[in-house]
């Protein structure tokens, strides 16, 4: 009898031990991932969240959001306090100012090789090296890719869409329509430096006619020459001279395009998710045209993600483990269906089914010849395109002294920045 | 709390009155004045919201001065008030005149003149985006353009644009204006018109004489609080221009909007928080001086 009961007793005792110490090993270790919110961004990550926690059980990741307005802001105020992301999504360009302010800490590299890396990802993603370590990794990329209104190719009798310059002025020609008075009732391409038009002058356009919007140290402005001037002569003599499109048309770009009212858009691979879902819009993607000489070039940007100086012990070994995860293979190919982002990586950009896919391969094929600015203040560089545009059209001034103050003014930023 | 009840009645009343006053004084401290000094010691530094804060000195106010932009922005904000003022009193005081006379659907007339107060700006403004595009989807140069009349770029247009950015703000202050102007008229003695109808006085100096003297004070508080209001406009101008926000070319662009790039877009907080500083002083000058003119 007391035998007995000192067994059950050893038993209990054991059960009770062992149930401890496997609630101990399931909520182990809990790390916290920031980003802004995009929904279909958030929803990616989500997922992978979800198939990261599958993999490793003893991990789990708190996921919180905020507009984008306010989240610098809070990614700021809460990393220093001990609070806040142990992974923290930021955009390529904050970079610089995240090191600076010692909010992100760079990748060991015994669990992320910068050999690696450099070998495996796309050459921008280079951007993000610091003292020969890497400080963040992207999981997607973006580009840029012509965006064309099936239907209304077919109404003017055009079977395939521009692969040259020329070809595109001729075809945007067809594609306008014009009411008794005159006035644009549907554009042949949509136009306008707010929306990613700065993006193809500078890094596309200017590159094809010859030129090169910056040093290759990124330090000097070199698009004030013949070149630039071509450049962005043939800009906006698409408004000016051909009468194919107006700048504000409709509002917004991507507006005229999703209402049918324009033939073309050049557009970012997130816009894929908004197209799809209009309804009745039949559209197809084409890699940007070719300059005169033959030249492609195209645009890329991208998110990364970084570990915060908050990480310590295990919550950093978690956090690397995470960030192992979100930058694989699997994790790039479920962002490209989810937000149409693209893989950061050739081996999982460059498939032959991804290349050859209608809506993903213009994009793909994009990427092996983009440049990515290494913009020191994105809006206020955008800016700078933008008024250059409209003094020459509301105040009449001239491509070239409109592309010198432009010029200036963003060699002004560049020194501001440098000079640091 | 013995202390509490050896103390006489008047004491007691004192220490009440301190209690409750002790909660809006420390709700403003911790919410008006400490952020308000921090602004003022923010425009001596200098900040991107994530490092260090750097003292900078006057360097953010020397780059203000220098800065051509800004006075382009300082312009702009003025003629917001110059224009809007007098124009949105002008039109709130004649409706309100008016309106004081009809007795016909009188309430309803009233609703619909404070509705656009109470809607949201930003939604307003979006709608009176819509409103100003050009064909084919703007109402006002479809209507144009129906009756062949050539069109008019509203918003896309360094002479037109901030007109037109500030008519629905004036009309969407006009509702609150029309109430208060109707709440002085009510607030005059009817003896004084009386009086003057048995003299056979003109109702152009019954006007001149009674009315307006007798609603000073409501003109006053009019004057000053729509002041403030245009000298810190915001949502109308942002959310008509928000793909170029107080463009094109800047010729929109009110202080506030300035404040709000340079601390948000820019991340120059310091630099912001010296425009700031520069709007607050703008405020209460203009408010003074308003007080001290109207009330002479």
């Amino acid at each position: 009898m007391f035998k007995r009961t000192k067994h059950l007793l050893v038993v209990a005792t054991t059960a009770v031990l062992f149930s401890l110490t496997s609630t101990a090993a399931r909520a182990a270790v809990e790390i916290e991932y920031w980003q802004y919110f995009f929904e279909a961004r958030v929803t990616a990550m989500d997922q992978l969240i979800e198939n990261f926690q599958a993999a490793n059980p003893n991990i789990t990741v708190k996921t919180n959001h905020f507009p984008y307005a306010d989240y610098r802001t809070k990614v700021a105020a809460a990393i220093p306090a001990g609070e806040g992301p142990d992974v923290v999504q930021l955009f390529y360009g904050w970079l610089n100012d995240y090191v600076d302010a010692e909010l992100i800490q760079p990748l060991p590299a015994s669990a992320v090789s910068p050999e690696m890396i450099d070998k495996e990802f796309f050459p921008m993603v280079q951007a993000m090296k610091r003292d020969g370590e890497y400080m963040a990794l992207p999981t997607a990329v973006r580009s840029l890719a012509l965006f064309y209104n099936e239907r209304l190719f077919d109404e003017a009798g055009i079977d395939a869409p521009p692969a040259t310059l020329d070809e595109l002025v001729e075809i945007a020609k067809k594609l306008t329509k014009k009411d008794n008075a005159g006035n644009l009732t549907q554009v042949g391409i949509t136009t306008g430096m707010t929306a990613q038009d700065h993006h193809w002058w500078r890094e596309v356009l200017v590159r094809q006619f010859g030129g090169q919007p910056y040093s290759d140290d990124d330090k000097k402005v070199m698009y004030n020459d013949e070149a630039g001037q071509k450049a962005l002569q043939f800009y906006v003599d698409l408004a000016s001279k051909h009468g194919v499109t107006e700048s504000g048309f409709m509002d917004q770009p991507q507006a005229a395009f999703k209402a049918g009212r324009a033939g073309m858009h050049i557009d970012g691979s997130f816009r894929i998710g908004a197209l799809e879902k209009t309804r009745g819009l039949k559209w197809g993607v084409a890699e940007l045209p070719a300059g005169p000489d033959g030249t492609k070039s195209n645009y890329s940007s991208y998110w990364v993600n970084a570990i915060t100086t908050k990480a310590e012990g295990e919550k950093y070994d978690a956090a690397i483990k995470f960030m192992q995860y979100i930058t694989s293979d699997e994790a790039m190919q479920i962002w490209l269906d989810t937000v149409g982002e693209l893989p950061a990586k050739p081996s999982a950009a460059l498939t032959d089914q991804n290349s050859n896919h209608p809506v993903y391969g213009p994009f793909v094929r994009g990427l092996s010849y983009a440049q990515s600015t290494k913009f020191v203040s994105e809006s206020d560089q955008r800016q700078l395109m933008v008024d250059m545009v409209e003094r020459i059209k509301l105040e009449g001034q001239s491509v070239a002294d409109s592309i010198a103050v432009a010029a200036e003014g963003e060699q002004k930023i560049l020194d501001d920045f440098n000079s640091k | 709390m013995s202390w509490y009840a050896r103390l006489p009645v008047s004491q007691k009343r004192t220490v009440w009155a301190w209690g409750f006053l002790a909660i809006p004084i420390v709700f403003y401290t911790v919410v008006r004045f400490y952020p308000t000094a921090n602004a003022v010691l923010l425009s001596f530094q200098e900040w991107n919201l994530l490092g260090s804060r750097n003292w900078a000195g006057l360097q953010n106010y020397q780059q203000l001065i220098q800065d051509e932009v800004f006075w382009k922005v300082f312009k702009n904000t003025f003629v917001y008030l110059l224009i809007g003022t007098p124009v949105s009193l002008i039109l709130a005081f004649f409706i309100a005149y008016h309106l004081d006379r009809v007795r016909f659907l009188h309430g309803t007339i009233r609703a619909m003149y404070f509705l656009p107060f109470m809607t949201s700006a930003v939604a307003m403004a979006w709608v009176w985006r819509w409103f100003y595009q050009p064909v084919p989807i703007g109402l006002f140069n479809n209507w144009l353009s129906t009756v062949g009349i050539p069109q008019i770029s509203f918003l896309n247009s360094t002479t037109n644009a901030l007109p037109s950015v500030l008519a629905p703000a004036i009309w969407a202050g006009l509702g609150f204006q029309v109430i208060i102007f109707m709440a002085g008229l009510r607030a005059i003695p009817k003896t004084y018109y009386e009086a003057a109808y048995i003299d056979g006085v003109s109702s152009w100096t019954i006007l001149r004489e009674i009315t307006l003297p007798l609603l000073k004070p409501t003109i006053v508080f009019l004057v000053v609080f729509s002041s403030i209001g245009f000298l810190r406009i915001f949502d109308h101008v942002f959310n008509m221009t928000t793909n170029n926000p107080g463009g094109p070319l800047n010729s929109t662009k009110p202080l506030v909007l300035m404040i709000y790039d340079t601390a948000f877009n820019s991340f120059n907080m310091g630099y912001a928080a010296a425009q700031t500083v520069v709007l607050f002083v703008i405020l209460l000058l203009v408010s003074l001086l308003q007080l001290r003119l109207l009330k002479a």
